[in-house]
């Protein structure tokens, strides 16, 4: 099992005609997902070809998913055009939209979440984010699919690369599901979604959580894990390092004052019992751990 | 982008919103030459992008234009939490009968913004929050309505302000949405809102925080700040000239990865490597990003050398899109362009992921003698630190 997405969720890619829209088309066929239509204003009527598949192109996202019955979305389309795509995603009524585009200004992002949120129909993901993947079933977005196996960790992370590190790392055990939910300081899917998700999803057997600095949804994750959370999470956190006020490459990146640091979102884990590892590599031995020994046990 | 109170307060004007008169000055003649125009009482403001400067001696009241040229002159180059004051605000003085607080910001939980109002203005606002909660009125905005008259009116009632300044204060709120909106502002905080002897209602500071990422529908480029030319800001101010995500920090290990949270990570595990191996410490923060070319690789190698507190440097990639190959090809182009006298410290690499194979041999076969090549980001991290401290 995974969460959010699966082998059987048809998949159409905004932006499919653009040169990383293209490429990464390519790289999702490649790990399994079933791209069943393309969609560029102006460019309906087109097909695109990827070696033995041709796709569809449309020109809206309605008629896309009234021919082809998609469910999600996967935007690739440049920072000025995204809240207008994603908003015609949300009013087509796809079930996902995953937002790769980095450099969205926040207060499209906060349109078109709210949107979203008012449907009652559509979950976001991202913006700014690496996508999510379920090994060896389907891969909406731009995390490789070839450093990893399928397997019963959950993931969630801010960060792409340090999800990529901790998936490369436990490639052994392998993972049910693994999202990328965008270092944005808005953002359309948070820690506490995918742990909800992991924790309803049978093939889910314990989670890794990846958090860095700013904001306080750590916090806010540790919280729910208390009340909610029966499976066994591990987390790291990145950027104890990091000085005050500067913004560390992820615009939601920073610590304010005292609010935001890496301490205190461990010392927020570690008191409703969730193991927080200093590096990557202790955070995935930390898990090996857990799972060689009961393999399943409270936290 | 952080503005100075100077542009955040144009940027009121600009919609409406009631501010003091006054100009900004970068030498005390002009500060003179403002104060005699305003014909009034000044005061002298240092403009720095910190808080705390009243306590530090950055704001000054000046009689007339021959105090306000002596302030001026005292506050010019001061330094207040390591920014110094390279211009002031002359402005006309105001002594509020009342001082309350207003401002719209990013609540990250709720993924909207949320407005703030308090009767208790003046003061350092966090410890207001901390020290009585309920003195701060606080309430999330709806994207798709904004802040209506109506509502403004209800949150002035709601956090106790005077029947009536309501009215003027409820205008305010709207006007300063509108700069929130219109200018794609992160954050719009006006502390303290003044009331006037005469009952008007006056923003007395301001601060805005603009969203770099909506640059593209601003002519906001007039509010950039010219970079420094030397130090920590001049290595900045190259990088960010090429493209390049660089932040300066005090250490001696100069540290290149890919991807924001990866390269966090590695300054924490160096970090955690220099404490037990002779107290190195990150150096920078240096974020290649996705798809790193030759170029990228070469344009990051040379900024982090050129800092003159780096002692060794760890490039940490994980190939993602990024293939490593490329990485390495970059790094050893980057080496021949720098030359000897541009490499004279260690380079350590490790690269993993999308072609790391190939990558670690296109390093292997070129043989550099300041490269070493290691297989995990902890011994990296190790080796870096010791090197450095070496």
């Amino acid at each position: 099992m995974a969460i959010f997405l699966t082998k059987d969720s048809k998949v159409l890619v905004q932006g499919m005609t653009g040169a990383e829209g293209a490429r990464h088309t390519a790289r999702m066929l490649a790990a399994g997902t079933e791209i069943v239509a393309g969609v560029t204003p102006g460019k309906g009527g087109r097909s695109v070809d990827f070696g033995e598949r041709a796709l569809p192109v449309f020109g809206s996202v309605a008629e896309a998913t009234a021919a082809t019955g998609a469910e999600v979305s996967v935007v690739f389309v440049p920072p000025r055009f995204t809240r207008d795509a994603v908003e015609e995603a949300v009013d087509a009524g796809v079930a996902l939209c995953v937002v790769i585009t980095e450099g969205v200004p926040v207060h499209d992002t906060i349109r078109f979440v709210a949107r979203a949120r008012a449907s009652g129909t559509t979950r976001i993901i991202g913006p700014n984010c690496p996508g999510l993947i379920s090994p060896g079933q389907s891969s909406a977005g731009i995390i490789p699919a070839d450093i990893t196996t399928a397997g019963r960790i959950g993931l969630v992370s801010k960060s792409g690369t340090l999800t990529y590190q901790l998936m490369y790392e436990l490639r052994d055990v392998g993972f049910s599901t693994a999202v990328g939910i965008g270092g944005d300081p808005v953002i359309g899917t948070t820690h506490i979604d995918a742990l909800e998700a992991f924790q309803a999803d049978p093939g889910t057997e314990a989670i890794v959580m990846i958090g860095e600095i700013g904001g306080d949804a750590e916090e806010r994750a540790a919280a729910y894990i208390e009340e909610h959370v029966t499976k066994p999470v591990v987390a790291y956190v990145a950027g104890f390092t990091a000085p005050e006020g500067k913004t560390m490459g992820h615009a939601g990146a920073i610590v304010s004052g005292s609010a935001g640091t890496a301490q205190a979102k461990k010392e927020a884990l570690e008191k409703v019992g969730v193991r927080v590892g200093k590096t990557p590599s202790e955070t995935a031995r930390l898990m090996r751990a857990l799972l060689g020994g009961s393999g399943r046990g409270g936290v | 982008m952080d503005l100075f109170e100077y542009q955040a307060k144009e940027l009121f004007a600009r919609h409406g919103v009631p501010v003091p008169r006054g100009r900004v000055a970068s030498t005390p003649e002009e500060a003179r030459a403002v104060a005699a125009e305003l014909r009034t009482p000044t005061v002298i403001k240092a403009q720095v992008k910190t808080g705390g400067r009243g306590k530090a001696g950055g704001v000054r009241p000046a009689p007339g234009p021959a105090s306000a040229e002596v302030e001026a002159a005292r506050v010019l180059g001061m330094d207040i939490k390591g920014l110094t004051a390279l211009t002031v605000l002359v402005e006309q003085a105001t002594v509020p009968l009342e001082e309350y607080y207003a401002a719209y910001l990013v609540d990250r939980a709720g993924g909207a913004f949320i407005a703030i109002v308090s009767a208790e203005g003046g003061m350092d606002i966090e410890e207001v929050a901390a020290t009585r909660p309920d003195a701060l009125v606080t309430t999330p905005v709806d994207p798709a309505v904004g802040m209506d008259g109506r509502s403004a009116r209800l949150l002035a009632s709601r956090a106790g302000l005077p029947a009536d300044v309501q009215d003027a204060v409820a205008d305010v709120l709207v006007r300063l949405w509108r700069v929130l909106v219109e200018e794609d502002a992160l954050l719009v905080e006006v502390n303290p809102l003044a009331v006037t002897p005469d009952g008007r209602v006056l923003a007395l500071d301001g601060k805005v925080t603009l969203d770099d990422n909506a640059a593209f529908r601003h002519g906001h480029d007039a509010f950039a700040e010219v970079p420094a030319a030397h130090g920590a800001a001049g290595l900045e101010a190259r990088a960010k000239a090429r493209g390049l995500n660089y932040v300066k920090l005090d250490g001696e290990v100069g540290v290149i990865g890919n991807g924001a949270g990866l390269v966090m990570s590695t300054l924490d595990v160096v970090a955690y490597a220099g404490q037990s191996s002779g107290g190195a410490r990150p150096a920078n923060f240096l974020d290649i990003g996705g798809g790193a070319s030759a170029q990228v690789m070469a344009d990051a190698l040379e900024i982090v050398l050129s800092d003159p507190d780096v002692r060794a440097v760890l490039v940490n990639v994980f190939g993602g899109i990024t293939a490593c190959d490329a990485v390495a090809h970059g790094i050893v182009s980057a080496l021949g362009m720098l030359g000897e006298h541009g490499v004279r410290h260690p380079i350590v690499v490790r690269l993993d992921g999308n072609s790391a194979e190939a990558g670690r041999a296109v390093l292997h076969a070129a043989g550099h003698p300041l490269v070493r090549v290691v297989a995990t980001m902890d011994a990296a991290a190790e080796l870096a630190a010791s090197l450095a401290a070496a």
